[in-house]
């Protein structure tokens, strides 16, 4: 694998603020890269350096193997963004903001190819239409097809699920896999659902106040077997005495009042469930929580939330 | 640089209030142009003051298309400069506002070339916007009024310019407040990068081409060697000297003659540093802005 994002030591401070400290990552080609971290954790900060939208303080980025202070218009022209809201100019249409920017990057900007372009993110049919018409999820999608428009190899989405609702997110997350998988780009893409950095992204990294706190592959970092599955049952006193002389002991990491928390292997919940019912304990929920929010409530200052249910 | 540059022009004039500018000035030269029309002699017997009493005045051959052009210009050029600032102080501010300006920034054009096509773009507008008043103000009010030899009052005293010596002059003089209007739009321009919204910049400019023609036009002694040198509005209406000829010895005005050349030259190496270091400035300091936008 190479790296195609190397980034050494980056820092960036806003007068006395340190935004981002001593970061240093690489992305390497064709990976989906989650970009994680809470808000002010300094996200957006180093997105916009690798864009060059704000200048480090210090450290260094280098982009496909060259320096992105040196070789600025090179690297760009293999990098497509889409930073935080889509915005686009509302006045023209749909293909005449796709024209606009494919024509920015000296790429073809035949009618054909628009159109082929919007019709990969399934807007072909509004091309015409003003982009103030367009719902929030349309504007998203017409964003995705303005940083493809020039065919780059690395695509960065900061928050590209803003504002979108469960049917738009769920479009975003096919789009981002089909551009991995079938059309082989490197994307980086920063979200706080992290459900969604959890279905798609192959590596990641989770960021804290401008630091690095952890970064991998998401399936060794977030380990299948530790699901996090919070119970309810019609009886708690008689759940928490059951539980606690069975087997199940070794699973179970605390109680409150009406719940159990327990980490386990998503397999094991099904035998959960019949043992309870054998003992005459309504289940009255089992929830699987998910395991990347686990993981990164407890590797950022969220841990103390998980920490309520471990007595 | 001319795809860009054509795309940053196909965004002006896509933008409905890049329009608002010239329906401006359509409509401010026809009420100047109707008022002449239908009592231009009037006008004219007030501009002549006490003259109309020692010299006799063919009112309705004065009363020509070049004459009502030349008081168009008087009365109008001196608000041109806010209908520029819209726009200019539009380009970049505007960009932010709308949220596009990361976008652009992010495709493979360095800031420098960014700016200076935008920039180039607000002069195209600001030129654009002189043709129209010219057509507007010198063609349909010849058009309306016919041609005849220009007369002019200059400290009460009258100059006769004769007909076919007028056409280069006014030439001339949209030429010069091209460069008058472009200092505006550098300035407008300058103030762009700092706001994230177009208001702040538009209103900043107005303001300060306010502040300055106020102390530009003060008869304060103490002013006319120490600030107003200084300040570019005492040097944009100097598009007037080319009406101003030199006389012979019988006062008659000689023909292709220019009373003062070098005051216009001078004025329009003030106007032209200023356009330098206000694009200049606006260059430096963007290109080392943070986009937080």
């Amino acid at each position: 694998m190479s790296a195609i994002v190397q980034v050494k030591s980056l820092s960036k401070s806003f007068g006395s603020l340190k935004a981002v400290q001593d970061l240093s990552f690489s992305v390497e080609r064709s990976d989906i890269y989650g970009f994680l971290g809470q808000n002010g954790a300094g996200k957006s900060t180093t997105i916009r350096m690798l864009l060059t939208l704000i200048r480090p303080s210090g450290g260094e980025i280098e982009l496909f193997g060259l320096n992105l202070k040196t070789h600025r218009r090179e690297i760009l022209q293999q990098v497509g963004a889409v930073i935080e809201r889509p915005d686009l100019y509302k006045y023209l249409s749909g293909i005449e903001n796709l024209s606009l920017f494919a024509k920015m990057n000296q790429v073809d900007f035949s009618r054909k190819r628009m159109m082929e372009q919007l019709e990969l993110v399934g807007l072909a049919d509004r091309a015409e239409s003003r982009v103030k018409t367009y719902s929030q999820g349309m504007k998203q999608r017409l964003g995705i097809a303005v940083a493809l428009v020039h065919d780059p190899q690395l695509i960065i989405l900061d928050e590209p699920t803003n504002g979108l609702d469960p049917q738009g997110i769920a479009d975003m997350r096919n789009l981002i896999m089909h551009l991995c998988h079938h059309m082989d780009k490197t994307v980086i893409v920063s979200s706080h659902l992290l459900s969604e950095i959890e279905q798609i992204a192959t590596r990641m990294i989770i960021i804290d106040h401008g630091s690095k706190v952890v970064e991998g592959r998401v399936d060794e970092l977030v380990d299948p077997a530790k699901t996090v599955v919070e119970l309810e049952t019609t009886d708690s006193e008689k759940t928490r005495n059951y539980l606690t002389s069975s087997p199940w002991q070794k699973v179970v990491t605390g109680f409150d009042e009406q719940k159990v928390l327990l980490q386990m292997h998503r397999e094991q919940i099904p035998a959960l469930n019949y043992d309870l019912v054998q003992q005459g304990i309504g289940v009255l929920s089992l929830q699987t929580k998910n395991s990347l929010e686990n993981y990164f409530l407890h590797v950022t200052a969220g841990k103390q939330h998980v920490g309520t249910f471990a007595n | 640089m001319l795809a860009l540059l054509q795309i940053e022009l196909f965004k002006i004039f896509r933008r409905p209030r890049t329009y608002i500018s010239f329906a401006a000035i359509a409509a401010m030269v026809l009420i100047v142009q109707v008022a002449l029309k239908a009592d231009g002699v009037s006008y004219l017997e007030f501009l002549m003051g006490g003259m109309k009493d020692s010299i006799e005045i063919p009112y309705k051959l004065v009363l020509n298309g070049y004459l009502v052009c030349f008081i168009i210009l008087n009365l109008l050029l001196i608000h041109v400069p806010l209908l520029v600032a819209l726009v200019a102080g539009d380009s970049i501010a505007g960009e932010a506002n709308m949220g596009t300006l990361r976008l652009l920034l992010t495709r493979p054009v360095s800031r420098t070339r960014f700016m200076l096509i935008k920039f180039t773009a607000c002069v195209i507008y600001t030129v654009m916007l002189l043709i129209w008043m010219a057509l507007l103000s010198l063609v349909l009010s010849i058009w309306l009024f016919g041609t005849n030899d220009m007369i002019i009052t200059r400290n009460d005293v009258v100059e006769q310019i004769q007909r076919s010596d007028i056409l280069w002059r006014y030439i001339a003089a949209f030429a010069y407040a091209a460069v008058a209007l472009t200092t505006v739009a550098a300035l407008a321009f300058l103030l762009s990068i700092f706001a994230e919204n177009s208001i702040g910049p538009i209103v900043s400019t107005i303001s300060i081409v306010i502040v300055f023609t106020i102390l530009s036009e003060m008869q304060i002694p103490i002013y006319d060697q120490t600030i107003k040198p200084f300040l570019f509005t005492s040097h944009m209406l100097a598009w007037k000297g080319f009406f101003y000829s030199k006389s012979n010895g019988e006062g008659e005005a000689i023909a292709g003659s220019i009373e003062n050349l070098p005051a216009i030259m001078k004025s329009m190496s003030v106007l032209l540093t200023y356009i330098f270091l206000f694009v200049g400035s606006a260059v430096v300091i963007f290109n080392r802005k943070d986009i937080l936008t």
